[in-house]
């Protein structure tokens, strides 16, 4: 022990800073790395900010300089030049709010998402719990399935659930947005992962009690789980806000049903030009709730219900 | 308040044999111990009287019931884990609420919020016969915290509450106290017994620890490869095992096993001493086992063992000396006092002797080979017993 002190010794150690090369690449690296993945952010939150012209000669930094600049659509509806002068940040996200009912979309996201991850969890917990904590014949190779389930592409299955879906006439539907993802074999595999590390002592107790086996599930095992489900729930709502494939396969006519994704296309290249400014700052309104709702949920996951009382 | 009666439990796990043929009968009232090295069964016995386990023959009775094919919550009893298993999301008050919960109320009245409202007056009651209990086990404090806030003591006594509360008609305890401190252990020991004596309920109580099957229990089944190899009180089954792995396994340190012979009449003799005593019949190769308070240190001369202190035991009140005798080719441990022992260090030479009619025969298989009228009556006079080894 005392050899290894003194060949390498810790920085910092004694209050003074020393450099050390490995310490030292190993955050260029990590730097590196989170530079890559913020700058698209940042472009995104500033191009929100920004005139046209601005994003156009890529000039005026983060906030640009925020100067009255001519809104030609205004000028086109025939108002007078001086009553179109806008501030950018204002223009971009009323007009974010204006020119697509982003609201309506965002309450959308939220029914879709929110619908899945629920269902998702109804379907998941009881499977994963029979697979994890009950003996039954052919359990293996049940659960053999549901890894290999894990391996198949959305993509590869998506032409087959449109047609299965369209005949049964649930396209343009809330359902064809929310029917193919309510089983989830990654998360009936990570809540049977999970289960697996819950002592069947718990579960015993629990029946000793005269609890029912989804008496169990759903007052035991649901509430064990909370930061499993948290994680669970953190991927699948992402997945689910963000996506733009499914939604805008089955989402073909009423755009009452479209996704915040969707939304950004109404910002696309019409003849008149991409309009980056409003498009960025939709982009912007829609990573917004994932981001607090992370923020909120981070503190959870590490807080989270521990099985120490068991321990 | 009920007979348990287990006739011809039989489990298997596949092809593993578990149990077999377990005839039981714990009367009403009683501690009985299920006590014995671990995989030996006795878990998978309790959870079989508990409904956790189906046998995969024979049956369970409870007070004059078949309860074979009843479900656990319906068999009236209540376990207490060696995990505790407390819910960690509920409080000790709701832990404890739990299986009165599922007992006395519907499911409208189990109903969050809307259940309390609807049945106010059931759910004060479940909630008095909750502080009732923790008045008992003075867990009064600790109702309105969670598991994870509670100490290895406390949690054991949440436990104990909830299987408490719901009055059954016999408590089921797995290793409850194996996950205490060595203080606590004792301590809650002597509480259990306690408790059990106040309670007056039957317990049946598993361990593989054999001081707790001693110090607690009313009759104790030491059980062994899926059988019980004896079924007696612990002074019984400590003092006349009816096997030697019985004998090995109760008491602590272990008896001393020393490799013996038998001729035709009877006459045993170990390591070149007679034992005066007689066995009936005449049996092959025998095992003699001595406890180590049945060793005294003695001078030189007929009937001692001479030997070489290898190791002493120091436990304050006794002092434990491990003695290699035969140059080596066994080794004994003896008790003796703190004032005889004084003077002895490790390497020293001493002699032990056995004290007079304490030596117990054992036959190849395992099984306590008794001594014969005329022995047993040697045991009287001290002067024949001087020739006993």
């Amino acid at each position: 022990m005392t050899a290894m002190t003194h060949v390498r010794p810790l920085p910092r150690m004694e209050g003074t800073f020393r450099f050390s090369t490995t310490e030292t690449i190993k955050h260029a690296v990590l730097i590196l790395g989170a530079v890559i993945v913020l700058i698209p952010f940042y472009v995104m939150v500033s191009y929100s900010m920004k005139s046209p012209s601005e994003i156009m000669t890529n000039t005026g930094g983060l906030f640009g300089a925020q100067e009255l600049f001519r809104d030609d659509f205004c000028v086109k509806l025939g108002n007078a030049a001086e009553d179109c002068m806008v501030r950018p940040l204002i223009y971009n996200y009323t007009t974010a709010f204006e020119k697509a009912p982003l609201l309506l979309y965002l309450l959308n996201g939220v029914i879709v998402t929110l619908s899945i991850f629920a269902i998702q969890i109804v379907v998941a917990l009881p499977c994963a719990y029979a697979l994890a904590k009950l003996r039954w014949w052919g359990r293996e190779a049940v659960f053999a399935l549901v890894l290999f389930c894990l391996l198949i592409p959305v993509h590869a299955i998506a032409l087959p659930l449109y047609i299965m879906l369209s005949k049964v006439g649930l396209t343009n539907t809330y359902a064809a947005l929310i029917i193919p993802w309510t089983i989830s074999v990654f998360g009936i595999f990570l809540m049977r992962q999970f289960f697996m590390t819950v002592p069947d002592d718990l579960i015993d107790a629990a029946r000793m009690d005269g609890m029912s086996e989804y008496s169990i599930i759903w007052n035991v095992m649901l509430p064990t789980a909370i930061p499993a489900l948290l994680a669970f729930g953190i991927f699948s709502v992402v997945a689910h806000w963000n996506d733009y494939f499914w939604p805008r396969i089955v989402i073909t006519g009423n755009r009452d049903l479209f996704t915040p994704p969707l939304g950004l296309r109404e910002f696309k290249g019409d003849a008149d030009g991409d309009n980056f400014g409003p498009m960025m700052a939709t982009a912007t309104i829609i990573v917004t709730p994932l981001i607090v709702a992370f923020l909120l949920a981070q503190r959870r996951f590490i807080e989270g219900i521990t099985l120490t009382g068991m321990k | 308040m009920a007979t348990i009666s287990l006739s011809g439990i039989a489990k298997s796990f596949g092809d593993t044999r578990v149990l077999n043929t377990i005839d039981l009968d714990v009367e009403d009232g009683e501690f009985l111990t299920l006590v014995g090295p671990s995989g030996c069964g006795k878990s998978t016995l309790l959870r079989i009287i508990a409904g956790l386990e189906a046998p995969s023959g024979g049956g369970v009775d409870i007070g004059g019931r078949d309860v074979t094919a009843v479900r656990p919550a319906d068999r009236n009893l209540a376990m207490v884990f060696q995990s505790y298993a407390l819910y960690p999301h509920l409080t000790v008050a709701e832990n404890m609420m739990t299986p009165l919960k599922l007992r006395d109320l519907s499911f409208w009245e189990r109903f969050p919020i809307l259940g309390p409202v609807l049945a106010r007056g059931k759910h004060r009651a479940l909630r008095d016969q909750v502080d009732e209990t923790a008045g008992v086990l003075k867990i009064d404090p600790l109702l309105d915290r969670k598991p994870g806030q509670l100490s290895g003591g406390q949690r054991q006594r949440a436990a104990l509450g909830r299987a408490m509360v719901r009055k059954p008609v016999a408590f089921l305890m797995d290793e409850p106290l194996s996950n205490l401190d060595a203080a606590l252990r004792v301590h809650m020991r002597a509480e259990l017994a306690e408790l059990h004596r106040a309670l007056g309920t039957t317990f049946i109580y598993v361990t593989h620890d054999q001081a707790e099957a001693l110090t607690m229990s009313d009759r104790m089944a030491v059980m062994m490869h899926g059988d019980i190899l004896q079924l007696d009180n612990p002074r019984r089954v400590y003092g006349d095992p009816a096997d030697l792995r019985v004998a090995e396994f109760v008491g602590s340190p272990k008896i001393n096993v020393l490799p013996g012979d038998a001729d035709s009449d009877g006459r045993l003799s170990f390591l070149g001493l007679p034992v005066k005593r007689r066995i009936a019949g005449s049996h092959g190769g025998i095992s003699i086992g001595i406890r180590p308070e049945h060793l005294r240190l003695s001078g030189a001369g007929e009937g001692a063992l001479s030997g070489i202190v290898r190791h002493v035991e120091h436990l304050g009140s006794d002092i434990f000396l491990h003695v290699d005798i035969a140059d080596g080719a066994h080794r004994l441990v003896a008790r003796a006092t703190p004032a005889e022992a004084e003077r002895i260090s490790i390497a020293d030479p001493v002699n032990v002797a056995q004290v007079d009619g304490a030596a117990m025969a054992f036959a190849a298989e395992g099984h306590r080979l008794r001594f014969s009228e005329f022995g047993a009556a040697s045991r009287e006079t001290p002067q024949m017993d001087k020739a006993v080894a």
